[in-house]
């Protein structure tokens, strides 16, 4: 490759050195960079969060936290893994990627790329420093439903537009990740031959503008519920609370998808290269991800069996949700088949996806479970939720990320990680998450609540098993980020195609990629997305 | 690819110096509101100086973009990159509409019904024992009579010849656009000034409109839900029809200093597209919202 | 359905007594009830559990089995194949049909919780911040329940006792065999209540009443929570359902209009101020202490203190009318409904005169009354 050869005197073009070149740079790999640190700040914040939970419910009896606190610890904790982690995470990943897979230059839109990122910190900023007010942090929950979250302190608007500006930073991000989709692939890169993980993201971003004003909107409600007197929410002027649940919901489920589409496209590019052989079944994956997409918009009540629907809609929204198992099937199926005869390796990445397939498959069945209306009666509210939740999202969502950066860092830094440290945080990690949240699911049929700080004593046990696993799952981070700096410092050299197994357009650039990706578009063949 | 444009390459600048100036001032702006509601006497200085920022940087990014705009930065691949954005922004615009407007169905479909005792589950018992004299009818300020009684604004009256203003100024954008392809800089320029006109006009009749309520008719946004879902739907839209006119007349500006070409306009026809949005959002308030 | 999940909930018994732990701590799965609608609901989610884990069984077996024979230290070759219409559809349909097998039973249960109507007696259940009141319609009861575990085990003073957080004052008297219509609403934020023995769970909505029924079949004490975050104590508004047969039902009722009775006449003869200082110590404890704190001091910012507070030291007037219209928009609610009079003016005089407030006087239930009006 031409470009390769000018890797090096091209490194530094841009905006010059230091902060400045950070503050601001146009280029969609610094500005994947920012992003992914961003994204591990925030997982680190957000952790600690959680652990400060795991703390308290280590055993009956108010510990640690007054109960305000903890519930200000739920809702943070939910507020910046969802919004400061994974989604950061992926857009992270989508900047780095997407033009490299694509054959483009850069992101479509440079500038307003940068402010996509920018725009982040500050959104944080305004939530976190709601922890320091008068009347603390936010503690309706993640789902902010009124009445409760409008009997908050001085938090609330300061909440609600940081919603606003956190919201404002995806659609930006969305519409330029579909734009350069769109409009940058190299020729030849017709839309059935782009990788998986490129789908994945066009139609995550068409969902996270489909939803993201959804939920702008909701908040907005709030706010002048709050501060100027309508009456959304309140029956007594002819609204109703469960209205801001439909709204929020008809942002949130979509949402939840908008978390996992990426991991799937991830996992889709692990397990080809590590198999050595041809994705199985590309375009019913293409197909699938959109039939996801399309029932995600019509399923959102499943969250709200107990507010007391008409009989009709719990039906419907039972049947719709319990549908959207076979698209998530398909998809589990191609990639057992893509297993199937293939001649293994299980290099770090690829033991990261193998894990997300197993274990979102397990969260993704007590989601099946959650979905059937009259017992979720039962389920609904208690640990067996959040053990669901965080199945699909810790071993899955957190689990892709993970999984990508060990696959792509090679790429980036232009050295090989520790294969060794990768093997032990894999273990450690797997070990550790399943102590940590499968006893939840225990616990919730037993008849645990979630987001109480304190609980009856016959749910002890499970309780500090789920503890044990949460300092332990904390702590195997650590050696990510120790592996991460150390391969970011140095290493054995990497090759350009990295893995064996490796297809696809960014292989072809050199380790480090030039600072501009593709200078003039590369030549597209046949094989290119498998 | 090091320097700015070069031969057929996608156009990628340099850097990007105004997105930090627009996080700062977004954040002074939403933070001095936020200060300014909790009752705190620094917010609206806060907020003043936000603004500033925002408008500063508006001015100083697309100054940027124009010129590099007439410079001739931009070709055929960068210029589809800004369609493609465009009728993204405004779908997500339509969406925030969406939940407005999901609001007002919601309260008129299902909450105001089941407050009167109509429908499944427990309707008949949330009448008969929080609300017992109240019936569903639409509109309302709902069972406890928020903010007392009001009265409402007929859709014949000015909504009506509102609708029509809108309508024709989407003519007379059209026109303008016409003007421009058949290099016609008066009729441009003519149908520009025509559409900003009737945007003010529109935006005037509007806030006329809204004193009128909230004097004489005692419908405010206090006014329980129709009060409520009223104001945030032709609020929401007055605010972004103000936004279209200003875009207009910034490109009525550019048009009169010469900018844009036959072959290419797409500063033009993006604020077109976005007129034509607010134009359709009209019309689905003014059936909903004046009418039904 | 029965034939097949009988005996795995068997197995599922003989799993957990296998890791030895038959003692309730190590419960690990939903409660089969005391209901028809429970014991069907626990039906249901155990046929699907173990459809689920039939599947997983299948699945992470062909995961694991690849994973162990085709992996190229064995020298394993990539096969070419990647794409196959009829495996396509197949495992489309196949998964289809498994739903629909899932959904006609579920639908089926749905349906007949549903069913509120021909009801032998109504329960209206109200949420407050954070207690429940329970009114029986056709009976004429009316009390509220708050939480009974005493705040030294909740901070780790004393030993826990064994209904740790799942007791209350006044339990909810219900009798067996009769189907039960179960009104919910709430005063202030949604609450939800959910008694898992029973199945039955809802939320409690301000401004709207949902409905829902239950048929309990055998006589016994059930506990349960509120299932919806509803602010600081949502950890601590437990429902205790003391099921028991009819006839002891109907004395129960008596005996709580008798108390209702006694109740009114309290109101009406003049009170010490040590009688209203020691009366209202106790309502105090149960009705205000959650936010102003056992020692008066509240929890600064969002629940001012009483010791010394300007309301509590003013215009007895102000302060009365403030505990009975409570503070719109805020956690404080109106307490005019919620509490006699001798327990309000008990529980003013109280403030009145504690924490190191000392404004000396009282207020008598007969101004209380008057206030009222
Ligand atoms: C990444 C995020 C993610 C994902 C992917 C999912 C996936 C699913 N979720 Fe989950 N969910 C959440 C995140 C997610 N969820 C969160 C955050 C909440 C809680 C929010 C809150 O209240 O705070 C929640 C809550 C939640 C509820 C509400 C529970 C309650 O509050 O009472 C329900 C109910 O239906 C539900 C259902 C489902 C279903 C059916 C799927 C399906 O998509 C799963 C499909 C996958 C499979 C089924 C496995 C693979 C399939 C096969 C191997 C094929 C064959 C299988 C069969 C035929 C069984 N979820
Ligand atoms: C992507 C989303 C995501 C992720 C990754 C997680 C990760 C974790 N979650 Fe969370 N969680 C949610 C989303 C997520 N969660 C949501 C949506 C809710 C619902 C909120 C609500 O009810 O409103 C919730 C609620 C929730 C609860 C229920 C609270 C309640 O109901 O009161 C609990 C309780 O155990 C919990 C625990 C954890 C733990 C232990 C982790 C762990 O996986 C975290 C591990 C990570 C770290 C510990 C940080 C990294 C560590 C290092 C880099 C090492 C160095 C640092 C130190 C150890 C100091 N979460
Ligand atoms: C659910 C929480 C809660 C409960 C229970 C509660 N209060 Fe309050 N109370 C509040 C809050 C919040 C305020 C502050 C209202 C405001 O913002 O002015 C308050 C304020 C007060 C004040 C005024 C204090 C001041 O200086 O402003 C008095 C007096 C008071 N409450 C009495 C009572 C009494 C008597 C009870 C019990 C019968 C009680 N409260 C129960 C939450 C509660
Ligand atoms: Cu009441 Cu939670
Ligand atoms: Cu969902």
């Amino acid at each position: 490759m031409s470009a390769a050869a000018d890797a090096h005197h091209d490194d530094h073009h841009g905006s010059g050195y230091g902060w400045k070149r950070w503050l601001y740079t146009t280029n969609h790999k610094d500005i994947g960079t920012l992003y992914l640190w961003f994204a591990f700040v925030m997982f680190i914040i957000g952790g600690i969060m959680a652990l400060i939970i795991r703390a308290e419910l280590w055993t009956p009896g108010m510990q640690i936290t007054d109960p305000q606190f903890f519930n200000s610890m739920t809702t943070m904790h939910a507020l910046v893994m969802i919004f400061g982690v994974v989604m950061p995470g992926f857009v992270g990943l989508a900047n780095w990627m997407v033009p490299m897979m694509v054959g483009g230059p850069d992101m479509a839109m440079p500038r307003m790329n940068n402010w996509s990122f920018w725009i982040l910190p500050f959104g944080f900023g305004i939530l976190l420093s709601t922890l320091f007010m008068e009347g603390g942090a936010p503690a309706a929950g993640w789902t902010i439903y009124p009445p409760l979250s409008l009997q908050g302190g001085d938090h609330v608007p300061f909440m609600i537009f940081a919603i606003h500006i956190l919201g404002v930073s995806s659609v930006m991000g969305a519409i330029n990740i579909i734009a350069t989709i769109l409009n940058l692939r190299a020729p030849g890169m017709t839309l059935m031959k782009m990788p998986l993980f490129v789908w994945t993201w066009l139609i995550t971003a068409y969902l996270l503008i489909a939803v993201m004003p959804v939920l702008a909107g909701a908040v907005t409600m709030l706010l002048t519920d709050r501060f100027f007197d309508t009456s959304f929410f309140s029956a007594a002027g002819g609204g109703d609370p469960v209205m801001f649940q439909h709204i929020f919901w008809f942002f949130g489920h979509p949402e939840v998808y908008i978390l996992i589409l990426p991991a799937f496209g991830i996992v889709s590019s692990i397990i080809p290269t590590f198999a050595r052989k041809h994705l199985f079944g590309y375009s019913s994956m293409v197909y699938a991800t959109a039939s996801i997409a399309f029932l995600s918009f019509i399923v959102w009540a499943h969250h709200m069996f107990t507010v007391g629907m008409p009989l009709a809609g719990e039906l419907f929204f039972m049947f719709s949700t319990m549908l959207i198992a076979v698209p998530t099937g398909v998809k589990v199926f191609n990639w057992v088949a893509t297993l199937w005869k293939g001649s293994m390796t299980f290099e770090t990445p690829m033991l990261f996806a193998l894990g997300f397939i197993i274990m979102f498959t397990i969260g993704g069945f007590s989601g099946l479970m959650l979905a059937i209306t009259p017992v979720d009666f039962q389920y609904h509210d208690t640990y067996f939720v959040v053990a669901h939740f965080h199945y699909v999202l810790v071993p899955g969502a957190i689990y892709s990320i993970i999984a990508a950066v060990y696959f792509w860092i090679p790429k980036w830094t232009g050295h090989m990680y520790d294969e060794t440290l990768g093997k032990w945080h894999f273990w450690l990690s797997t070990i550790f998450v399943n102590v940590l949240f499968f006893p939840m699911h225990f616990v919730g049929l037993a008849g645990m609540p979630r987001r109480i700080p304190d609980y009856a004593l016959q749910f002890v046990d499970f309780n500090q098993i789920a503890t044990i696993g949460a300092f332990g799952f904390g702590f195997s981070q650590l050696i990510f980020l120790y592996l991460v700096v150390k391969c970011i410092k140095g290493g054995e050299k990497a090759t350009d195609r990295v893995w064996e197994g490796a297809h696809g357009l960014e292989w072809t650039l050199s380790s480090p990629p030039p600072y501009h990706s593709f200078s003039t578009p590369p030549e597209v063949k046949a094989e290119h997305h498998i | 690819m090091s320097d700015a444009a070069h031969g057929d390459g996608y156009y990628v600048p340099h850097e990007a110096r105004w997105p930090i100036y627009g996080s700062v001032g977004l954040t002074l702006l939403l933070c001095g509101f936020a200060v300014m509601l909790n009752g705190g006497d620094t917010g609206s200085f806060m907020m003043v100086v936000g603004l500033l920022v925002v408008v500063y940087m508006m001015f100083r990014w697309f100054g940027d973009v124009i010129r590099e705009s007439e410079g001739g930065t931009y070709k055929h691949w960068e210029d589809t990159s800004f369609r493609w954005g465009m009728s993204w922004f405004i779908f997500s615009e339509v969406m925030f509409f969406a939940a407005f407007f999901g609001a007002l169905f919601y309260a008129r479909v299902f909450s105001i019904p089941w407050l009167g005792g109509d429908g499944a589950g427990g309707a008949l018992s949330t009448n008969a024992f929080l609300w017992p004299s109240f019936e569903a009818v639409w509109p309302t300020n709902g069972p406890a009579a928020i903010g007392g009684a009001f009265e409402i604004i007929g859709a014949w009256g000015i909504p009506a010849i509102n609708t029509l203003i809108l309508l024709t100024s989407g003519v007379t954008v059209t026109w303008a656009h016409w003007g421009l392809k058949e290099n016609k800089r008066g009729t441009l320029i003519f149908g520009l000034f025509l559409t900003v006109a009737l945007g003010v006009l529109f935006v005037s009749l509007q806030a006329w409109e809204y004193i009128h309520a909230y004097s004489d008719l005692n419908l405010t946004l206090g006014a329980g839900i129709y009060g409520s879902t009223f104001f945030m739907l032709t609020g929401f839209h007055g605010f972004h029809v103000t936004m279209g006119a200003i875009m207009l007349f910034v490109i009525l500006l550019r048009a009169m200093r010469g900018h844009f070409t036959p072959e290419n306009h797409f500063a033009f026809e993006a604020v077109a597209w976005y007129w034509h949005f607010v134009d359709v959002v009209w019309l689905g308030l003014f059936i909903f919202v004046y009418w039904l | 359905m029965k034939a097949f999940t009988k005996p795995a909930a068997a197995l599922v018994a003989a799993l957990f007594t296998l890791a030895g732990a038959a003692d309730a701590a190590w419960e690990l799965n939903m409660p089969v009830g005391v209901t028809k609608i429970s014991e069907t609901v626990y039906d249901l989610h155990m046929l699907i559990l173990w459809i689920c884990v039939v599947i997983g069984i299948v699945v992470f077996g062909a995961i694991i089995y690849s994973v162990i024979y085709h992996r190229k230290s064995r020298g394993a070759v990539a096969a070419e194949f990647h794409e196959s219409t009829a495996v396509e559809i197949a495992w489309t349909v196949v998964p289809f049909v498994i739903l629909v097998g899932m959904a006609v039973p579920a639908a089926k249960t749905l349906v007949e919780m549903e069913q509120t109507g021909d009801s032998d007696m109504t329960l209206k259940v109200t949420g407050y911040q954070w207690k429940w009141q329970y009114e029986y319609l056709d009976d004429g009861v009316t009390f509220f329940s708050t939480l009974a575990t005493p705040r030294e085990q909740i901070y780790g003073e004393t030993e826990k006792g064994e209904n740790y957080l799942l007791e209350v004052d006044k339990h909810v008297v219900l009798p067996v065999g009769k189907k039960v219509r179960i009104l919910l609403t709430s005063n202030d934020v949604i609450h939800a209540w959910w008694v898992p023995d029973l199945a039955v769970k809802k939320d409690a909505i301000p401004g709207f009443i949902n409905e829902m029924w239950t048929r309990i079949e055998e006589p016994g004490i059930y506990r349960g929570q509120c299932a919806e975050l509803c602010g600081r104590d949502h950890g601590f508004m437990p429902i205790v359902v003391e099921a028991v047969p009819e006839d002891e039902y109907k004395a129960w009722v008596q005996r709580m209009k008798g108390a209702t009775a006694e109740a009114s006449d309290e109101g009406m003869r003049e009170w010490s101020n040590a009688e209203l200082i020691a009366r209202g110590k106790d309502v105090y404890a149960s009705s205000c202490a959650a936010c102003h704190q056992p020692n008066g001091q509240g929890m600064a910012p969002a629940f001012p203190a009483i010791a010394g507070s300007p309301v509590a030291t003013g215009p007895a007037e102000a302060h009365l009318a403030l505990v009975l219209n409570g503070k719109p928009g805020t956690s404080m609610q109106a307490f005019a409904a919620q509490l006699s009079d001798a327990d309000l003016a008990a529980v003013v005089t109280f403030q009145r005169n504690s924490f190191g407030n000392a404004s000396g006087d009282a207020v008598q239930p007969a101004q209380v009354a008057a206030a009222r009006n």
